[in-house]
């Protein structure tokens, strides 16, 4: 069906015309009851700060408030959320005890418009006990750092030294050994669309809705039903048809899901809470800005023997589920794609003064790559030898697929050498090595940057135990969690058209048009034929656990339910047509949208011909056969199995191949970097929407060029923010693109009926690798390599001069 | 962020406006393209008693000349400037400083009054203002006054103008044939203000620069007329060690602050890089003015 079918081709996207044209659906569009009011959230202006006591009547008293709730009424109304590991944190949707970061909720004040509710708030007074702020996650390890939460006694959250193979023999009989430092900043996404949530916590059912732009893991549902006190069928989740953007920000809405969901239930009104983009900076999400100490052993010859990482990672004020995911999210991955065999990895998840962490698009693996792909360039540089040579010597082969890693990941496919020699061939590396030899002669300096990544998608939610000690894990008491589903239906009406209904949550990925191509590849029809439903809601949707649009899990699993589910109903056809036309359905086959005979003359029965007898005359149906033409599969993934006692775990289920380079030069004068090439090959398996795909792969370098170069969520030492806006907190856009070249290589996951594989979060964990590997080489005659990002030009001017004392003068 | 409550006025006529920022007696804000004062408003931290919009008052946004010198009503808008064939033949200097205000939205709604009373020392006009020692017209209860350049900067964000006074007019002396400009400026991003930016004027007459005219962006609470580095040149004229000791002088001449985006030491080293460039390209500017026009068939 692929050769001849929609699959692969660049189908426009049908949900364009409607987003451009303000047709979009989204939370702050329309109201989904009646009568709503609106929250105002107070927050806290200290880093660091006992909480003393609420002052209220003024803000009670401004007409149009109908309510004010504190941190009181949170610890009285609600339970903290379960946190992933086993300190004792107690994070409650709004602080209680102390405010442990600027823009930490402290109070909610609800009125009959957003205007009256900002007046209100600031006419809340809370009485704060300033205490001494650490926003470096160094400095909060010490012992006379100030502790955030006394119950843990330190700034520690959790600790785990995994071990796998022999590390400390290979590092023994290393010929070499090269070490390094590395920090990674702490920035977000910065959807378009902010959060925003509306909660009605009906007294009569009992039953509390949320509609927010939450886009999962829903395993978020029976937790937040726990925190508020609920039955899970007393919580209905529902999400919007359109959300826009999330880059795994949008999954960290949830504590403020409970806190509108309180707000309702102890003012009696139906709550509209939209974060505004002074909001988003303070308190939403962001990745982790993490310390990383690198060590890697080689022999001479350049065979990587072993690797040693130890990270600091800053989750901010509280460790929020489903940190630590930080460090732990690429445990499969943790190699990269090289075949070395022996790992230490020693994790350190820290609590300071920041804002709170979790998914950002890549989720960790722009840290991972960032590390390890620094390290392969300056074990190049220490051997002598060319970084393209020492990453060929040390690749996972073709034939080793698939590939257990010693961490426990499974790559289901690929041909890395393949993809890696075909973006050396496009950027034209070689003729590239010697301009660049032309420019230093000249005085200029141009630079070759190299990133390899492999690119894991769909995560077993099983990788996240990971945190905890192996010993807890055994206790009996211990449940285990593993696993990666997606349901979808597929359903033809009585005049024969599809509608497929999903429980996702797009954010923009396009979901409605590579389903209609899925769909009518699988029934012979056109994707104009398939209408594709798509809003989330607990009460309504076949969900579980692991639903949700994270991840990049909907390229691969998302889209194989919707295949199963379009076979499913197919195969029903199928028996049917074979009842009407009284042969064996063995002797049909379904070609260009019919059924029909595989040999010889007869009738041919499409889905509309079939569709109508069915829904028509259910007498026509064969004995026994269920009416109605619909079809719900629920996918799930053999290969996802809980963390193992050695830590191992294949903690994704897809896992693509991304490989990069770049050339730069940087103007030594104002430390302006121009990329001059950028070339980008990535193997997610079959392509469905090759339009899409190309869509997501320029996002993803552009967000990781945000970090890169631009993005940080910047706080002084005693943890102010000093990035609340876009005039400080700068987006790379499209001003400041570089001309991206794309390429694919193409092997087919095993895994899944169609073959392909995620492909959401792609460069984005590369380009922060392969520019400061680029701009390190430029720079390489000065003796600067980057270790931190963002590269700024201030940042990096302090460098080129330092460096540049005692050198000649630059023109 | 959402602004707090205040009083709306859009009058039609200056005479109004001026009448009513003298009822609110310095609580009012003046309302011209909104791209400064509406975030200021939404993060309150501007919390005036009333706007008066300038908006609707037809009459203050034009562009003329008068006796070599081109007048533009306070409420032009950046993007009116920016295709206006007056400034592109009398004003180069400020069409090319327009191409780097914000983004072509921005220029659509931002007026040239407002960024000058806004007074932002990153910004790009005040930086022309004060290389083309323009000055501007400010109307208040007792009359009309001209402000000189030099005159309407005090520090961040603040001028001399009284708050019961509008900024009604800018006034920029023609630039003279054949002199060479540039606006160099160097930021983080397309758009953003400047971390450094230099307003560059040379007019020669043979070798000699009979008039060199240097402004900075972004270099402290005031954008930096810098007399002495115009001095070497018109003293030692434009060749490349000039240039260079003009650059040199410049980055000795201003004081910047540190801030999130560049630290003090880096703006005055931009000072100096941007200043060189500035000058080598209004200097290829001038020559190329100054070259005969070719006719078809000559080499």
């Amino acid at each position: 069906m692929t050769e001849k079918g929609w699959i692969g081709r660049p189908v426009r996207r049908v949900e364009d015309a409607r987003l451009l044209t303000g047709r979009g659906t989204y939370i702050d569009d329309h109201p989904p009851v009646a009568n709503l009011f609106h929250a105002a959230i107070v927050r806290s202006p200290h880093a660091h700060a006992r909480i003393l006591g609420y002052e209220v009547k003024a803000a009670r008293a401004l007409q149009g408030i109908v309510g004010v709730l504190t941190g009181e009424d949170v610890l009285k109304h609600t339970k903290p959320f379960a946190v992933g590991v086993t300190a004792p944190v107690r994070y409650y949707c709004a602080a209680t005890d102390k405010a442990r970061f600027v823009g930490e909720p402290v109070a909610v004040v609800v009125g009959k418009s957003r205007y009256v509710a900002e007046d209100a708030a600031d006419l809340v007074q809370v009485r704060y006990e300033p205490l001494p702020a650490v926003v470096d996650p160094e400095r909060a390890l010490e012992p006379d750092a100030p502790v955030l939460h006394e119950a843990v006694g330190s700034n520690l959250a959790n600790n785990r030294r995994l071990v796998y193979g022999d590390p400390d023999g290979a590092f023994r009989e290393a010929d070499v050994v090269v070490r390094e430092r590395f920090k990674f900043p702490k920035y977000g996404s910065t959807p378009i669309e902010t959060y925003g949530v509306v909660a009605r916590w009906d007294a009569l059912d009992g039953v509390c809705t949320v509609w927010s732009n939450f886009m999962g893991p829903f395993i978020m549902h029976p937790l937040t039903a726990r925190v508020l006190g609920l039955p899970e069928n007393r919580l209905r989740f529902i999400v919007p048809p359109d959300i826009g953007g999330s880059f795994g920000i949008k999954s960290l809405i949830y504590p403020y899901m409970a806190l509108i969901a309180l707000a309702s239930k102890l003012t009696g009104v139906a709550v509209k809470w939209i974060e505004d983009r002074h909001e988003h900076l303070l308190a939403s999400s962001t990745g982790t800005d993490r310390i990383a100490y690198r060590e890697v052993a080689a022999k001479k010859d350049g065979t990587i023997l072993g690797m040693r990482f130890r990270w600091l990672d800053n989750v901010g004020g509280y460790i929020r589920s489903p940190e630590p995911g930080c460090s732990f999210r690429p445990t499969g991955n943790f190699v990269g794609p090289y075949r070395f065999q022996h790992l230490e990895v020693d994790a350190s998840t820290v609590m300071t003064n920041k804002s709170l962490t979790g998914p950002n698009r890549g989720y960790a693996c722009g840290h991972l790559y960032f590390e390890s792909e620094g390290m392969l360039d300056r074990l190049a540089d220490e051997l002598g030898m060319d970084p393209a040579e020492l990453r060929r010597r040390n690749l996972i082969q073709p034939q080793a697929m698939p590939y257990r890693t010693p961490s426990g990941g499974l790559y289901d496919s690929g041909d890395y050498p393949k993809a890696f020699e075909k973006a050396l061939e496009l950027a034209k590396y070689d003729e590239l090595r010697r301009e660049q030899a032309r420019a230093r002669a000249a005085g200029r300096y141009v630079g070759i940057g190299l990133a390899l990544a492999v690119d894991p998608s769909v995560s077993n939610m099983g990788y996240v135990a990971t945190a905890l000690d192996p010993q807890f894990r055994a206790k009996p008491e211990y449940l285990p969690k593993s696993g990666a589903v997606d349901s979808a239906t597929v359903k033809v009406d009585p005049l024969g058209r599809v509608i497929a209904i999903l429980g996702t949550t797009p954010q923009g990925q396009g979901h409605q048009t590579v389903v209609s191509q899925i769909v009518a590849d699988e029934l012979g029809l056109h994707p104009e034929d398939v209408t594709v439903v798509d809003e989330m809601d607990t009460f309504t949707r076949i969900w579980s656990i692991s639903s949700g649009t994270y991840s990049s899990r909907f390229g691969s699993v998302g889209t194989s339910a919707v295949a199963l589910a379009a076979r499913k109903l197919k195969a029903k056809l199928v028996e049917y047509a074979a009842h009407l036309m009284d042969v064996p359905a063995a002797q049909l086959e379904w070609s260009d949208g019919a059924v029909r005979r595989r040999e010889g003359k007869g009738p041919a029965y499409s889905v509309k011909d079939l569709a109508g007898r069915a829904h028509w005359n259910t007498e026509s149906l064969p004995d026994g056969m269920e009416p109605g033409l619909q079809a719900t599969a629920v996918f799930g993934f053999g290969v996802s199995k809980a963390v193992d006692a050695e830590d191992r775990v294949n903690s994704s289920n897809t896992y693509g191949f991304i490989a990069e380079v770049m050339a730069v030069e940087v103007d030594p004068q104002t430390a302006a970097i121009t990329i001059l090439r950028y070339v980008t090959v990535h193997d997610a398996g079959t392509i469905i929407n090759p339009m899409i795909a190309e869509g997501q792969i320029y996002g993803g370098a552009l967000h990781g060029l945000g970090g890169a170069l631009y993005e940080e969520l910047q706080y002084d030492e005693d943890g102010q923010c000093l990035t609340g806006s876009f005039m400080d907190y700068l987006v790379p856009t499209a001003s400041e693109a570089p001309t991206i070249e794309i390429a694919h290589v193409v092997s087919p996951s095993p895994l899944t009926p169609l073959g392909s594989k995620g492909l959401g979060e792609s460069s984005s964990m590369t380009v922060p690798a392969v520019i400061a590997n680029a701009v390190s080489d430029a720079l390489s005659p000065l003796g600067i390599r980057i270790n931190e990002l963002p590269m700024t030009p201030s940042k990096l001017w302090k460098m080129i001069d330092r460096a540049g004392r005692g050198h000649a003068p630059l023109q | 962020m959402k602004p707090a409550k205040f009083d709306y006025h859009a009058p039609a006529s200056v005479e109004e406006a001026l009448a009513l920022l003298q009822r609110y007696g310095g609580d009012a804000k003046v309302l011209a393209g909104g791209q400064s004062l509406m975030p200021l408003l939404n993060f309150r931290l501007s919390r005036p008693a009333a706007l008066v919009d300038l908006n609707r008052i037809a009459s203050l946004a034009y562009v003329s000349e008068h006796d070599g010198q081109v007048r533009l009503g306070a409420m032009t808008r950046q993007r009116t400037i920016e295709f206006s064939p007056v400034v592109a033949r009398k004003l180069p200097l400020l069409r090319e400083a327009t191409r780097w205000v914000g983004h072509l939205p921005i220029r659509t709604r931002g007026t040239i009054g407002g960024s000058l009373a806004h007074a932002d020392p990153s910004a790009e006009y005040p930086a022309v203002l004060m290389a083309l020692e323009g000055e501007v017209v400010a109307r208040g209860p007792r009359g009309e006054r001209v402000v000189k350049a030099a005159d309407l900067f005090q520090t961040y964000l603040t001028t001399s103008l009284a708050p019961e006074e509008i900024l009604v007019e800018v006034r920029l002396g023609a630039m003279p044939a054949g002199a060479g400009y540039a606006l160099e400026e160097f930021a983080r991003r397309h758009g953003d203000f400047a971390i450094v930016g230099i307003a560059a004027l040379i007019v020669r007459e043979g070798r000699r620069c009979t008039r060199a005219r240097l402004a900075t962006a972004g270099t402290g609470p005031v954008p930096v007329r810098l007399r002495a580095a115009e001095e070497i040149l018109e003293r030692d004229g434009l060749d490349d060690a000039a240039i260079d000791a003009a650059a040199r002088r410049a980055s000795e001449l201003v004081s910047p602050d540190s801030d999130l985006h560049a630290s003090a030491d880096y703006r005055r080293h931009l000072t100096g890089v941007l200043t060189g460039r500035a000058l080598r390209r209004a200097l290829a500017v001038a020559v190329r003015a100054e070259a005969p026009p070719r006719r078809r068939g000559e080499r």
